[in-house]
């Protein structure tokens, strides 16, 4: 028999979150913290290996590391678990974050308990999501997520953090509960939840019980809330502000990312509807990077800065995608991956500083790299590779996806789009240097002397973020070869 | 003519004047508690052997089959459950505490030959059995409050018991008979043209639904629902909320489903009525719950929701007449589901409000520091409510919507899934309080060893039903396939 890997690191993190809910009792903060550490610890470990032993030879099979069991009969869904190259670096992603955050959030000393088993919790409905091959598997990670970020977001957030988690709620909840439908729809036209076979054979040439077009929206709707697609994302920047930080990192760097890789796979279910409203979506994917580049360019709130510019990143995600082409959706994966490290690297920052200097008004902030230099340097690097700088993730991702989408011969007027879109990449160099002047440079002040900079502990986590963000920016190839083997099926639908 | 069918029936009945009889002689009264579970334990195992039965007995009135077997097990588990949440409530109640639990066991008599009954006058005289104990049942507490309730509740029910009366006799007149199956044969014969030109049938069937309409809390027929179960005693809610409704699904889908599936056009007619009194009620009960600040009444407008979501498989049901039983037990499914998640949250809010004696939201302030326990259980029972995963909620709501756009009612499904999104905004309510809220005091609630069984059975249901229904699910669907002949 073989080794389960992919439900092995599914339900590490939730077993974690049982046993600190079980033995942490009674203050033993220490504990709780080492438990979190040693159950992230071994899924990153053990998906990091299932990256490498991942079987990237021609004739391989497109999902690896399939476990199947009979679940519910009834309704034909199974438990059902598998990668493909889209979703494994994912799953990685995932993994990785899920450790840093627990490093993160090692000086929490408000309801260490629960806070951690609700991170935990999690860490594995997010796994389950990237890892799950049954539609309604898929949709049972997919809620049970929710759960544990309203807390996290109401309890340890800061703000109006109520407003926002319920707000986080409402929206999410709306967008899955028509996906809901959608996926009910699929099942009932199709007769099946497996979504390898919905992958390979589409829905285009079922006899649907509705119009195909519409089934595609409702499950369309409910990934573009959580990308988040303009007009939808309006609780982002309130839910990653008021979150704490640990929630931000996660938000950003994991949960988003479920959105995306919804749409990719959604797209490859209904190849021929998403190539009919390509435009109309890569419409809303150029106002979702000008019009999220505009308002972050108006924050004056740290995290809240960042927090916008998510919804202008992610807008490439959704015009890679919808480009059709196999390169522009390779781009697409990989700006996902290097998103995640990037905007999870700067709440990190973001959030120390705020933690460090006790202020997140940039107008208040301002010459902080005399006091806390390794801060700066490492926000700088993240932001840098957010603007797009060679070397970094953020250049490999952003130019593969703009190279492949102008390329592209699918979908028609493609380069308009592109041109606009690559607007947002000044619009972002514009922002982020601006904000990075306003927190770190300029006059020193003096009322911010007894600022401490990183500890030991943080430079590990950063360090960790970093040498990520180089290696992806210098040998993008680690990633794109594997991203490849799982666009390729799905680019070939489209004749590209 | 063969008594031994119905040993599980016999038994309760004996139990419940044991457990009158028992009262006269015992200072002891948590014996009496005891006494009532043995009874329903017997009945039960009774119920679980006779399980594949397929007989009907007393001139073809009654119907031992698997779908009457699945009801009678979940009305018996329904009932172990309410004891076990009543025996710290009850000390309220200065004298009766026999006639208490033997009229709980003998409303179960009636819910549960309402199950089995397939004849008209017979499912007239279980229902009237099962409402008149849950009638006096309500003004137990014999404050105002509890009186109004109980005086509302019976001259609603006399009334709508009197429309259901009315119904069924003009069903008669149309079709002469008041067997199911035989009605069943008569509607058959009908077109569409005779019944137009004598619509007799069409006013009996629509009175029919107004009547068991009232049982189950459905919109419009829901007056009764929030004075009731704001005032009447919480274990007493617990139960007519999910017993009187589990009961009267149980009728309507034998009726509509062994009788007035006689015909497509008919079916596709009541399915729309269905259809469209679930769209309102739901809309109406989630709407009207978001403002309340009482937990028992929220609970009540938010029933009303429930029988919405439920009524949308009957509405499939009738949609799709030879769809493979998937609404059916939908249905079933459901409503095993929705009394393990009720109930649970309902022992939860008795231990909880025996503490701070008041029913109001913000009460429960807090609470996470006070009974963790009690927290997490009717956290857990309020997320299935919503319909959310890992609770049994998501697997019933997903099942029943299955049965839904199977049957081509997409447009019910949309409503029923953005409805569920408005009812987490107010279920969610009770959960921030009790988990951000600050707490009013530091003192601990306690709660008897029975109520904490009751709240973990109910936890515990929910959960298993959420991660493998497939067991539960294989009942409903034997028990649907019973249904008709």
């Amino acid at each position: 028999m073989q080794f389960s890997y992919l439900s092995t690191i599914v339900f590490l993190p939730l077993v974690g979150a049982i046993l600190v809910a079980l033995l942490g009792k009674g203050g033993r903060e220490d504990l709780v913290r080492k438990l979190s550490l040693v159950f992230t610890a071994v899924p990153l470990m053990l998906a990091i290996t299932a990256f490498f032993r991942f079987d990237r030879s021609a004739g391989a099979a497109t999902f690896q590391f399939q476990e199947k069991a009979v679940w519910i009969p009834a309704i034909k869904a199974n438990f059902y678990l598998g990668v493909d190259g889209l979703s494994l670096p994912m799953v990685v992603l995932t993994a990785f974050l899920g450790l840093t955050v627990v490093l993160i959030s090692w000086k929490i000393h408000l309801r260490v308990r629960e806070y951690f088993a609700w991170l935990l919790l999690l860490e594995s409905s997010i796994l389950g999501v990237f890892a799950s091959l049954d539609l309604l598997l898929f949709f049972v990670f997919w809620e049970i997520e929710i759960i544990p970020m309203y807390f996290l977001i109401s309890v340890w957030g800061s703000g109006r953090k109520e407003y926002s988690s319920i707000k986080y709620v409402i929206f999410t909840l709306s967008g899955s509960a028509l996906m809901l439908a959608g996926i009910l729809s699929v099942y009932l036209s199709t007769g099946t939840l497996n979504m390898v076979v919905l992958a390979t054979h589409g829905l285009g040439v079922v006899q649907t019980i509705m119009p195909a077009s519409a089934i595609f929206f409702l499950l369309l709707t409910g990934f573009a809330v959580k990308l988040p697609v303009f007009p939808l994302h309006t609780w982002l920047p309130d839910a990653h502000t008021d979150a704490p930080t640990a929630g931000s990192v996660m938000l950003a760097g994991a949960l988003i990312k479920m959105g995306g890789y919804g749409i990719i796979r959604v797209v490859s279910f209904f190849p021929q509807i998403a190539k009919d409203y390509a435009p109309f979506l890569l419409t809303l994917a150029v106002i979702s990077v000008l019009y999220g580049a505009a308002l972050t360019l108006r924050q004056k709130d740290l995290k809240r800065m960042i927090a916008y510019s998510s919804v202008s990143h992610m807008g490439f995600v959704l015009l890679g995608v919808f480009a059709l082409d196999q390169i522009s959706l390779t781009g697409a994966a990989l700006q996902m991956v290097s998103h995640g490290l990037l905007t999870g690297l700067m709440f990190a920052m973001a959030g120390l500083t705020i933690h460090n200097v006790e202020e997140r008004n940039l107008d208040k902030l301002g010459g902080l790299a005399r006091q806390m230099p390794i801060v700066a340097v490492v926000f700088s690097i993240a932001g840098l590779g957010s603007l797009g700088l060679p070397t970094t993730s953020g250049f490999a991702a952003e130019f593969i996806t703009f190279a492949g989408a102008f390329s592209s011969t699918i979908v028609g007027g493609i380069q308009v789009f592109t041109i606009l879109a690559v607007i947002g990449v000044v619009l972002a160099a514009g922002y982020i240097l601006w904000l990075i002047q306003r927190t770190f440079y300029g006059p020193v002040k003096e009322q911010y002397n007894h600022v401490k900079d990183a500890d030991a502990l943080e430079k590990v986590y950063m360090f960790a973020f970093v040498a990520l963000i180089m290696l992806v920016g210098i040998y993008p190839a680690i990633l794109t070869d594997v991203i490849n083997l799982g666009i390729k099926p799905i680019a070939g639908l489209f004749g590209g | 003519m063969n008594l031994a069918l119905f040993r599980p029936e016999l038994t309760l009945v004996v139990t419940a004047i044991a457990v009158i009889l028992l009262d006269l002689f015992t200072e002891r009264k948590k014996l009496l508690a005891l006494v009532s579970i043995i009874g329903l334990a017997v009945s039960a195992v009774f119920a679980i052997t006779m399980w594949g039965t397929f007989e009907s007995a007393f001139y073809n009135m009654l119907a031992v089959d698997s779908f009457a077997l699945f009801f009678k097990l979940l009305f018996i588990g329904i009932v172990v459950l309410v004891i076990l949440a009543s025996t710290d409530y009850v000390s309220k109640f200065e004298r009766y505490q026999g006639e208490y639990y033997a009229l709980l066991l003998l409303s179960a008599l009636g819910m549960m030959l309402m199950a089995a009954t397939k004849e008209l006058i017979s499912i007239y005289i279980s229902l009237e059995l099962a409402s008149i104990c849950l009638y006096t049942l309500s003004g137990f507490l014999k404050d105002k409050k509890s009186s109004e309730a109980a005086l509302k509740y019976l001259l609603l029910g006399a009334i709508s018991s009197a429309i259901l009366l009315y119904g069924m006799a003009l069903v008669f007149g149309a079709t002469g008979e008041t067997q199911l199956d035989k009605i069943f044969a008569a509607v058959q014969g009908m077109s569409l043209n005779t019944v137009s030109a004598n619509p007799a049938l069409i006013l009996g069937i629509v009175l029919l639904i107004a009547g068991f309409g009232f049982k189950i809390a459905a919109f419009p027929f829901h007056m009764w629902v929030p004075d009731v179960y704001e005032g009447a005693p919480t274990p007493v809610v617990a139960y007519l909320s999910v017993g009187s409704k589990a009961a009267g699904f149980a009728v309507i889908l034998r009726v509509f489903y062994s009788s007035f599936g006689g015909s497509n056009w008919l079916m596709a007619n009541w399915g729309a009525i269905f259809a469209i009194l679930a769209a309102a009620g739901m809309f109406l009960g989630n709407l009207t719950a978001l403002p309340q600040t009482n937990i028992k009444r929220m609970l009540g407008y938010s029933s009303i929701a429930q029988a919405g979501y439920l009524m949308v498989g009957l509405a499939a049901l009738g949609a799709a007449p030879f769809a493979p039983v998937l609404s059916e037990s939908g249905v079933l499914f459901f409503l095993t589901g929705y009394a393990l998640a009720n109930l649970g949250a309902f022992a939860a809010i008795i231990a909880i409000s025996n503490k701070t004696g008041s029913d109001e939201i913000s009460d429960f302030s807090g609470m996470i520091t006070r009974a963790p326990v009690l927290t997490l259980a009717l956290s857990l029972s309020l997320i299935s409510l919503i319909g959310m995963p890992p609770a049994a909620g998501f697997i019933a709501k997903f099942y029943i919507f299955s049965g839904a756009v199977h049957s081509g009612l997409l447009w019910l499904v949309i409503l029923a899934v953005l409805n569920s999104v408005i009812s987490a905004y107010y279920y969610l309510r009770v959960v921030k309080v009790m988990w951000f809220g600050e707490p009013a005091s530091e003192e601990k609630v306690a709660s008897s060893g029975a109520l904490r069984l009751a709240v973990l059975i109910s936890s515990l249901g929910v959960l298993v039903l959420g991660v493998y229904p497939q067991p539960v699910i294989d009942l409903a669907r034997t028990a649907a396939k019973m249904l008709g002949f």
